[in-house]
């Protein structure tokens, strides 16, 4: 067992890890913050998505080890320090972009990383960009429609805001 | 009222944003692996990787040895446990009761699908269960494996020794019809045939079941904890067959479910073994799925092969339909299982069509295959994905519009109810209106300019029309227990109204993602006419919701709505009996409109808090004829299901080079009814179109000749993903309201899942024919690149 560190929404974090403990476990189990969820085992839905020193990584493919010493961010860490939401997360309930809600913390985290490298995406670039994430409620179209709203598009393409 | 007027208010029409949200966009869901209870321990269970095979020896004395092992588990721990049961009993079409094999929690002497639970190490951590689970030796004799539908009924191994055949159930329906419609087809100007597949799917909510059991021993209460669509179901399957637990010492709690679509109804193994487990051991047992155990675990869909007719007269009317399919039910039969293919689809074969003749007939089949049952929509989309198909086909081979063609054989408006000759009465519809509505919506008008701006691209645009019907909220009770149901199909809903006027509504309807505590806020908020604000919804734990059958088969609304609104009723009769005391007037005379209590023709008024007050401070109150207090509970037995409908249009290229289909556009005219929150409905039909569409073009569970499944993880599976989709078009404007429940819903969960993929289907096909490749007349499901590009070759 190994003590690893990391600053976790702004606070350090410390638990007792194996090598193969992974950054989704340290964050579930060591810290407890169980907003970051696990939806498959093959790196492929997204659903446990942070960011790592600013970076959208999938926790599920990263050791805890790996890591230590990061600036990591979850879907905690995500509202404005009053507990409102953020415009992000805003746009996700105003465009009933979530059913069951499991998908979206990631889908947060990962959108939040497409909209800081490209702060005014088109439909395509954001379904693109959304790709490593699966959602099975939504069909993606008000995923899609709150990205382009916290993005300021909301009337551009006809399908924002309706 | 005006419609921004509701909107504002806030009841029953507006697109109120929901309530749940909060919670899941911070992250503060709670899930059932969130769930970690003091001194748990995890469960690893060890599984089948063959399809099929007698067990030769277990030994776990080394594993048992290791660090951190409480136990291991074996069948031979729950020799006293009963099979896990199935939900319903299908005659067959001779008179003789379904084949039913014993279903054990852990494999008992064979197993019979990879997959199959044979042993579970408890221990301390997972990790110490998951490390100690390779050091339990299993020996197996692998069995040849059963796995072709119709090789299987013609006879050879057998997946259930004990039954004498792998054939559950040979139905027919309706038999009496038989010789008619073979009459029918004798006489028949043209006959149109197909033959089909529908293709075997994995649900795949996103979250993986999870099941945490708890046992308190000083009063021999068991808690389970699990990811379920209908807690009460799970209590009453599994407390009184499998465990023998009577219902006050059983306590079921689904808290937030991360999706289900069907595959989080039924009741399995891993449930009744962490609450035996927990029992056993004096420790909670925590249990939770993997992906790729979910894939060789959780029930999958579909997995029909079938053969169907149409036969027309001279003037292009239907006079009559028979089909054949093999529906495969996998190793066991999961718990609705066998209502699936029979009851959930033969009475829908007639779909929006006049067809006065109508036979169809189902042998069920056992594999070596991962259970088969409930996915969204349920024998529905089966049902329609036939039917439509078929209308389309025999629309081409006549030359006839697909459109014509199916308006001159709509049941007509004025046809309403409308008794189909496969058992059902379709209470309201307007089957041209949803039509007409699409035609507009898909601009069809301007499909030609669109193909020929496609075909300047090198690409094949094709249009695809499908229309379907479907029923929600099976029921009246008395009817599907004649049907073979061994449960009823009501819902239950208990409003409690607090002293100051605040509500709480507990249902038995379960939400997983269909926003009920928002919606059925909105419904009450409607009725009293105070702020939904005030009104919290409370689901999902047998301790403290009446009884309740859950949320499948876009129930909730339809039948846990109507019961909350029938307990609503006697809420507010109670309180304009409170009313009238208080302002010493007649009861008749109470009105009750915004939260305010008003006597008719007069300028007396009593606030709904002044009245809730009274009900808990009874100073001022007819004691001698009324109980205080203001809580209420009613059961809801649906008289009928209900029946959405709708038009579905997909537009698609196909790449010639390629073979690839790509959606362009796709357009839903759904009638389902009154509408308590357009945005949710929308929102559902996204969802269903885009499961919808995954059928059509990428998802495919596929198993070898061995059973083994070769689908079984994301990497294999195509989920659809964000770029696969364009933005839809949806509507439900076209509303013609149920007429036997108060809410006049109709439901509107599946609908996206049955009407999409035949639109997307004829949508391919038509490209094809457009593009000059008249000799393909049909592409099974999924359309990939490679099918696509296969039929195109000569
Ligand atoms: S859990 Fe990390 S990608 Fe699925
Ligand atoms: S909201 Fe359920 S998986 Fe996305």
């Amino acid at each position: 067992m190994t003590k690893v560190t990391m600053t976790v929404n702004g606070k350090a974090v410390s638990a007792e890890t194996e090598g193969r403990t992974l950054l989704v476990q340290f964050l579930r189990e060591g810290a407890g913050l169980t907003g970051t969820h696990v939806g498959c085992d093959t790196s492929q839905c997204g659903a446990c998505t942070v960011h790592v020193n600013g970076q959208a990584v999938k926790s599920c493919t990263i050791f805890a080890q790996d890591v230590a010493g990061a600036e990591v961010r979850t879907i905690e860490g995500m509202a404005h320090a009053d507990g409102s939401l953020n415009p992000l997360q805003q746009a996700f309930n105003d465009c009933h972009g979530l059913q069951c809600g499991f998908c979206t913390p990631g889908m947060v985290m990962a959108s939040a990383a497409l909209l800081a490298n490209n702060p005014r995406p088109t439909e395509a670039e954001i379904r693109h960009g959304l790709e490593g994430n699966i959602c099975r409620c939504t069909g993606y179209h008000n995923i899609v429609k709150a990205v382009l709203q916290a993005s300021g598009q909301t009337d551009t393409q006809g399908v924002a805001a309706e | 009222m005006p419609k921004d007027e509701i909107a504002n208010k806030g009841g029953i029409g507006a697109s109120t944003k929901r309530r749940e949200d909060l919670r899941f966009l911070t992250g503060k869901g709670r899930y059932t692996d969130d769930i970690n209870i003091r001194g748990q321990l995890y469960a690893h269970f060890i599984r089948s990787e063959v399809a099929h095979g007698r067990i030769i020896s277990i030994d776990a004395s080394a594993a048992e040895a290791m660090p951190g092992v409480a136990k291991v588990f074996t069948s031979a721990d729950f020799a006293q446990a009963g099979s896990i049961p199935c939900g319903w009993q299908v005659t067959d079409r001779h008179g003789k009761a379904m084949l039913e094999p014993k279903h054990p929690i852990l494999a008992e002497g064979k197993v019979r699908h990879v997959g199959d639970p044979i042993a579970v190490v408890v221990a301390e951590t997972l990790d110490q269960a998951r490390d100690a689970a390779e050091a339990v030796v299993i020996e197996i004799e692998e069995l040849p494996a059963v796995m072709d539908m119709k090789a299987a009924v013609a006879g050879g191994d057998l997946v259930h020794e004990e039954l004498g055949s792998n054939l559950c159930f040979d139905w027919g329906f309706v038999e009496e019809n038989k010789a008619a419609v073979e009459e029918a087809f004798a006489k028949a100007a043209h006959v149109t045939t197909l033959e089909l597949v529908n293709n075997r799917l994995v649900a795949n909510p996103m979250e993986p079941r999870v099941a945490v059991g708890d046992f308190e021993e000083w009063t021999g209460q068991h808690t389970l904890y699990t990811t379920s669509q209908n807690p009460h179901v799970i209590r009453l399957l599994m407390g009184a067959f499998v465990l023998s637990i009577p219902e006050h010492k059983l306590r079921v709690v689904a808290p937030d479910v991360g999706g289900g679509f069907g595959s989080k109804i039924f009741h399995y193994a891993e449930e009744a073994f962490v609450t035996k487990a927990a029992h056993i051991l004096k420790r909670p047992v925590k249990w939770t799925s993997t992906r790729s155990e979910a894939f060789v675990t959780d029930a999958h869909g579909r997995d029909h092969v079938t053969k169907i007719q149409l036969a027309l007269d001279a003037q292009n009317n239907f006079t009559a339909l028979r089909t054949d399919t093999y529906a495969n039910m996998g190793a066991y039969l999961s718990t609705f299982a066998p209502s699936v293919p029979t009851w959930l689809h033969g009475t829908l074969m007639a779909g929006n069509y006049k067809t006065p003749l109508i036979y169809v007939n189902v042998k069920a089949v056992f594999t070596n295959t991962v259970p088969v049952d409930a996915y969204r929509g349920a024998g529905r989309p089966e049902a329609t994905f036939q039917l439509e198909r078929l209308v389309d086909q025999a629309a081409r081979e006549l030359g006839v519009s697909p459109f014509d063609l199916r308006r001159q054989n709509f049941i007509q408006p004025d046809q309403f109810p409308y008794q189909t000759p496969v058992a059902v009465v379709y209470d309201t519809g307007n089957y041209q209106a949803t039509l007409d509505k699409l035609v507009e919506m898909a601009d069809v008008a301007g499909f030609e300019a669109r193909a020929a701006e496609s075909k300047s691209r090198g690409k094949l645009r094709g249009f695809g029309l499908a229309h379907y019907i479907e029923a929600c909220g099976i029921a009246p009770s008395n009817l599907v227990g004649q049907l073979g149901a061994r449960a009823g199909l009501y819902e239950s809903a208990s409003v409690r109204v607090n002293a100051t006027g605040s509500i709480t509504v507990f249902t038995g309807s379960h939400s997983h993602g269909q926003g009920h505590e928002t919606t059925f806020a909105q419904v009450v908020s409607d009725m009293i006419g105070i702020d939904a604000s005030q009104i919290e919804i409370v689901h999902g734990d047998t301790s403290n919701t009446p009884m309740g059958m859950g949320t499948y088969g876009s129930r909730s609304l339809a039948v846990g709505g109507s019961a909350m609104v029938k307990a609503t009723n006697k809420i507010i009769n109670k309180a304009k009996k409170i009313a009238a005391h208080l302002m010493e007037a007649s009861e008749a005379d109470i009105e009750l409109k915004d939260g305010v209590f008003t006597v008719a023709g007069t300028d007396k008024s009593k606030t709904w808090v002044d009245v809730t007050l009274a009900a808990y401070v009874p100073h001022n109150y007819p004691l001698e004829n009324l109980e205080p207090g203001l809580e209420e509970t009613a059961f809801y037995d649906p008289s009928n299901f209900t029946y959405p409908a709708g038009a579905y249009g997909c537009e698609v290229e196909v790449d010639p080079e390629t073979g690839k289909v790509e959606v362009v556009a796709f357009s839903a005219a759904d009638d389902f009814g009154n509408v308590v929150n357009p945005m949710i409905v929308e929102g559902q039909v996204h969802g269903g179109l885009a499961q919808g569409i995954g059928q059509a073009l990428l998802e495919h569970c596929v198993y070898d000749e061995n059973g083994q499944l070769l689908s079984g993880s994301y990497m294999d599976y195509a989920m659809p993903r964000a770029d696969d989709f364009p933005m839809f078009q949806v509507d439900h404007s076209c509303a013609t309201p149920c007429t036997h429940n108060p809410l006049g819903v109709k439901g509107c969960g599946e609908a996206g899942a049955i009407g999409s993929p035949p639109a997307v289907i004829n949508a391919v096909l038509d490209a094809l024919h457009r593009g000059g490749f008249t000799h393909v007349t049909h592409i099974d499901m999924p359309a990939s690149p490679s099918r696509v590009w296969a039929a195109m070759q000569r």
